[in-house]
């Protein structure tokens, strides 16, 4: 065990109350470093209330409480001393509906860089066109919106427009990905476009998603934590979980016999 | 097959009525609006002509222009809206993007609900003591612009807080998600989508304002000033009480005289309306989502 490399995420105990309901019970996982770990579990089960405490974006909606332990990187993420835009910074966001900013694409891309950066930083648009292309390309966009970056990104098609909220994510050098249903807005086919990146983004990236189709967990993840009623029921690797779920509501749930 | 039972014919002719009820009920809005505007073009134009617009009043203001009165209104209107408009937006964006909801937030709003209340002639006994006395900038139009920014707010606020709450909450998180502050947030997608909207209350207020009466007669408007004001600290006159005292107080005014002042007055504010309208559609061509 003391060998094992630090935890991309690791929670301790995670207690989280909106008002009076609770809807995270004591919950203990360690996210793997460099796989990509999805979570599944009925709607309502804290998938995305864990997902949203890891950048702790929650905190928005004044009647959250939290308790226990959250860190990141090896790092308390609670702490005082804790900025919350280096915290997101480390930690991206992709949302459940693509959600680009009404800019341009160039400026999405941009968003985020512009947004840390040191005022004196001088800094040229010519200097900023490699990083706008090489974050386009990391998302396999860059072929089909080179000639259109000063289109509204509102503008491209939600397959587009969701490939292109993972490459803002991108110039801010992330190392933790987490995406809430990435795909429950798209068809089939940009289901599997997206997918196919995530694969291409595993290793360089932790990725933690959500999500509510089982075929896309199994096809898409290391490993699977399934939740149910705020609290983690099974965590383990996404083939065990599919063939030999330990847990007995795993089983029923994985089958589609429940949720 | 297919044929209309007892029940469907009921419905029909009900639907028919209901229908036919509220194209009538709507119309009788724009009746009003037709008349007041028909009645001022009729009897007002035969006293307008360049020369009303661009001389002072004569012989006891029974003859002559309206020139102070004109650009008097338009000094009241401008310095109230560069008083209002920053402290109305400001208010908002705090409202709206910061505020938590505690008791201070909810004394806030409960505050704005009651200034929105206050019968104008109490907000120019407020002008009264607050401005000319109080901050001793005497009858001017500095005081009752103030006078008139104050009344104004609560539309201000409400209505520019209404155009943030339009702007997604989606796009927030988005800028959140990736480590932006709120103010940078606000600075680079919520003011920008929501200009059209906050345009609309300014338009609203500019009407309003260069309407009102009540709150600058004691406090900056005054029965006659031969002269253009130079600056702020000067009285001024002002169309709605020139049109209320030549209506009223000064005898032997030519009947199309006060017609002509009041279809003056509505070209303005109605002027200033459409420009208003025309930066905003132009903004809104920008947005969408």
């Amino acid at each position: 065990m003391a060998s094992e490399p630090v935890p991309a995420v690791r929670t301790e105990s995670l207690n989280l109350w909106y008002g009076t309901f609770q809807a995270l019970q004591d919950v203990t996982v360690r996210i793997r470093s460099g796989a990509i770990t999805a979570m599944i579990g009925p709607s309502g089960c804290g998938k995305t209330t864990f997902l949203r405490s890891v950048n702790r974006i929650n905190e928005r909606l004044g009647y959250v409480r939290t308790t226990g332990r959250i860190e990141v990187l090896g790092h308390d993420v609670q702490g005082a001393g804790v900025a919350l835009t280096q915290l997101r910074r480390q930690v991206g966001m992709v949302f459940q509906r693509p959600n680009p900013l009404p800019l341009s694409v160039r400026d999405n891309v941009l968003f985020g860089h512009r947004v840390h950066r040191t005022p004196d930083a001088a800094i040229t648009r010519a200097e900023e066109e490699p990083i706008l292309e090489e974050a386009l390309r990391k998302v396999l966009l860059w072929d089909t919106v080179k000639d259109r970056l000063g289109a509204r990104a509102t503008t491209l098609s939600l397959e587009e427009q969701q490939k292109l909220c993972i490459a803002r994510l991108l110039p801010l050098q992330p190392r933790i990905l987490l995406m809430d249903e990435p795909c429950s807005a798209l068809d089939p086919r940009a289901t599997g476009a997206i997918e196919e990146l995530l694969w291409d983004l595993r290793g360089e990236f932790t990725i933690l998603i959500v999500t509510h189709n089982m075929a896309q967990a199994r096809r898409a993840s290391d490993e699977c934590i399934f939740m149910l009623m705020g609290r983690v029921v099974e965590h383990s690797p996404t083939e065990e979980m599919f063939v030999t779920p330990r847990d007995r509501r795993t089983a029923d749930y994985v089958e589609g016999r429940y949720g | 097959m297919f044929q209309p039972t007892p029940v469907d014919l009921r419905n029909r002719a009900r639907e028919g009525l209901v229908r036919w009820l509220l194209l009538g009920l709507t119309l009788v809005i724009i009746l009003p609006v037709l008349l007041i505007l028909g009645v001022l073009a009729w009897k007002g134009t035969p006293a307008l002509s360049l020369e009303f617009l661009f001389t002072e009043p004569r012989e006891a203001m029974t003859a002559g222009g309206i020139l102070p009165a004109l650009v008097g209104t338009v000094w009241l209107v401008a310095v109230a809206l560069l008083a209002s408009v920053p402290v109305g937006v400001a208010a908002a964006v705090y409202l709206s993007e910061y505020a938590p909801d505690n008791a201070l937030t909810r004394i806030i709003n409960l505050a704005i609900m009651n200034l929105a209340g206050v019968p104008s002639i109490v907000h120019a006994l407020f002008g009264v003591g607050a401005f000319v006395y109080f901050f001793r900038f005497g009858t001017s139009i500095l005081a009752a612009s103030l006078t008139l920014a104050v009344m104004s707010l609560p539309v201000i606020i409400v209505s520019t807080r209404e155009a943030l709450q339009a702007v997604p909450r989606a796009f927030r998180e988005a800028c959140w998600a990736m480590g932006a502050t709120r103010w940078q947030t606000i600075r680079h997608v919520v003011l920008p989508n929501s200009v059209s909207g906050i345009l609309t209350g300014v338009i609203l207020e500019v009407a309003h304002t260069a309407g009102e009466t009540a709150p600058i007669m004691f406090t900056g408007a005054a029965f006659f000033v031969p002269f253009l004001p130079e600056g702020i600290h000067d009285q001024t006159m002002a169309l709605s009480l020139h049109l209320f005292i030549i209506s009223t107080q000064v005898p032997g005014v030519p009947e199309p005289v006060p017609f002509a002042v009041a279809l003056v007055l509505i070209s303005l504010v109605m002027s200033m309306n459409a420009a208003s309208i025309w930066v905003r559609t132009r903004l809104r061509r920008r947005k969408k989502w």
